[in-house]
């Protein structure tokens, strides 16, 4: 099998604008209805769901943000009764309050479709094993990849993330085809397996890789160490969650899955909408979803789409690996992270004051280094070792449970931290990731 | 009769101690004590000096953090036993001690330490009930 539902992924460009138009007008009269915070967006702009006949309209379709999900904080946004919602996952935020979302059936479906469309691109089929190395949880990427593989009819092997020489383990006895995990783990699983000469008694032939920025170099590395062709994905939980987008047998891009979701390049700045090929802020919209729709949402990713036809024969459009963010979110060991929830969490540490601090990240053996930079100061210092160990046990215990990682906190001198024009550089990311 | 101790932090980087010495010779600080503690990342360094003031501009001046503490300096006489009759006041006292240094005595026969205690306060009225010679700031 090529493709999981042919007539959607092959569909021609001018018969797809037309179900995408049909889907939008009719998403924009459900959510008009059942959204409160939509409607009251539709009507500053002195907009009905009258004004929308197709897609030639969205740009003047009112944005949505992340900041939306956190003041409507849980269910606020959906537009389905709670007794329709099957089931919800969660992502964290800035300050620290996770964002929510809900499924009704259709979207699970719909979910499972997409990743199943990548699954069969990626040349799994029913007689694959596919290794599930994502978190199982809240976190969108375990349960996505799930579905997806039951869906096409595979073999689900849900061992979740962590542990890795039981993931090794696993993987030799049980013959996982199919790895999926995110990509700096694959690196460390295939820098493990060398070690151990383990190598031949693999069955993988593919890995969906996602969840975190990664490099052509990584992709390259990754393939040779586990003796796969790696791939891409691309999702976020408030749009969907892994399946978005996803690369095809021919790795030159994303493709967006056009029949739910609409994507858009604009001006980060301005809100204009740019020309195809240009690079700008990646905005979506989900024409399917029913339990938690958005319109217009804008990713902060920075990337560019491609509507040329794709070899595979795929007609929906191919997004490049973004770029960069338009916000100051790092994306370390697949966790999202925000200057924001430091500065929090050292103002409480620092008595009111937050200390100077400075973040830097870097790759070394292919996995994320984290590490926080905070200036000394009185309030800090104690006359004895111990003291000052304290506070720098604090602080990593606090940033490690708001966060969800552990960086190494390192104490330094007091205006040691690179001010430029009076402003502290605060991050420093040396991954060369774009 | 408590002395005033500099706890200073130290940045584990080259050349680091050479600068905060140096910073306080040429203020024309003299040190009269002195203990470095230290660990992988950092090290804290414990200074009795003529001018705690000075010592203390001296330093914000490059940038290095300083903190003044109490602490006590106690005379011991020099000799077979002398620390171990002043540790045996305080620890049946139940008072701990938490560090301590040597310094210099200009004192012919007298021995000086440095003594944090976690309680301060009783150590210094117990060492001077039982008649225990401490340092006077002025001495300095």
């Amino acid at each position: 099998m090529k493709y999981w539902q042919a007539e959607y992924e092959t569909m021609p460009r001018a018969e797809l604008e037309k179900l995408q138009s049909e889907r939008l007008v009719a998403q924009v009269k459900r959510m008009y209805e059942k959204v409160e915070l939509f409607r009251n967006r539709m009507n500053e702009k002195g907009l009905t769901p009258d004004d929308i006949h197709g897609i030639e309209d969205l740009h003047k379709l009112p944005f949505s943000y992340k900041q939306d999900l956190r003041d409507y904080y849980p269910y606020g946004l959906f537009a389905t009764p709670m007794s329709e919602i099957r089931r919800v996952h969660a992502s964290s935020g800035t300050t620290g309050k996770q964002i929510v979302v809900g499924y009704t059936d259709n979207d699970l479906e719909m979910w499972a479709d997409c990743f199943a469309r990548m699954l069969i691109a990626v040349g799994a089929d029913e007689n694959s094993f596919v290794h599930v190395g994502y978190g199982l949880g809240l976190f969108t990427g375990g349960f996505g990849a799930h579905d997806g593989a039951v869906r096409i009819g595979a073999t689900a092997i849900p061992i979740s993330a962590g542990n890795t020489q039981r993931q090794i383990q696993t993987m030799i006895d049980f013959g996982s085809t199919v790895l999926c995990c995110t990509p700096s783990y694959a690196m460390y699983l295939g820098e493990t397996i060398e070690e151990m000469g383990l190598k031949d008694k693999l069955s993988l032939k593919a890995g969906i890789f996602g969840a975190e920025p990664w490099t052509e170099e990584m992709r390259r590395q990754i393939e040779e160490k586990l003796n796969i062709k790696a791939y891409d994905i691309y999702g976020l939980s408030e749009i969907m969650g892994p399946g978005v987008s996803y690369e095809c047998e021919y790795q030159c891009g994303m493709h967006v899955c056009e029949d739910h979701f609409i994507p858009e390049i604009i001006d980060p700045d301005t809100g204009e909408v740019l020309p195809a090929g240009a690079q700008g802020e990646l905005v979506f919209t989900t024409i399917t979803k029913e339990g938690f729709p958005l319109i217009r949402y804008r990713t902060r990713d920075i990337c560019s789409l491609n509507y040329e036809v794709c070899k595979c024969g795929r007609t929906h459009v191919r997004m490049n690996k973004p770029q960069g963010r338009t916000d100051d979110m790092l994306i370390i060991r697949g966790v999202n992270v925000f200057p924001s929830q430091i500065e929090e969490v050292l103002l409480k540490v620092g008595g009111d004051i937050t200390p100077n601090y400075q973040i830097v990240v870097d790759r070394v053996n292919n996995n994320d280094t984290f590490e926080v930079r905070v200036e000394m100061s009185e309030a800090l210092l104690s006359d004895g070792v111990k003291g000052v160990e304290k506070v720098e046990r604090t602080i990593t215990e606090s940033l490690r449970s708001t966060l969800g990682i552990g960086p190494k906190v390192t104490l330094v001198n007091p205006k040691s931290i690179t001010r430029s024009e009076g402003k502290a550089k605060r991050i420093i990311d040396n991954r060369k990731l774009h | 009769m408590f002395i005033k101790q500099l706890s200073i932090f130290v940045e584990n980087q080259f050349g680091r101690l050479e600068a905060i010495i140096d910073a306080m010779g040429k203020s024309g600080v003299n040190i009269r004590a002195l203990s470095l503690a230290d660990t992988t990342d950092f090290g804290i360094l414990r200074v009795i000096v003529d001018d705690t003031d000075k010592a203390k501009s001296a330093l914000d001046e490059i940038g290095v953090i300083a903190k003044a503490t109490d602490v006590i300096a106690v005379y011991i006489d020099d000799k077979s036993g002398g620390l171990a009759s002043i540790l045996k006041l305080i620890t049946d006292a139940e008072i701990s001690v938490e560090y301590m240094y040597a310094f210099l005595s200009r004192d012919e026969g007298k021995a000086l330490m440095v003594l944090k205690a976690d309680d301060e306060a009783r150590a210094e009225k117990v060492l001077t009930e039982n008649g225990v010679a401490l340092l006077n700031p002025k001495e300095l």
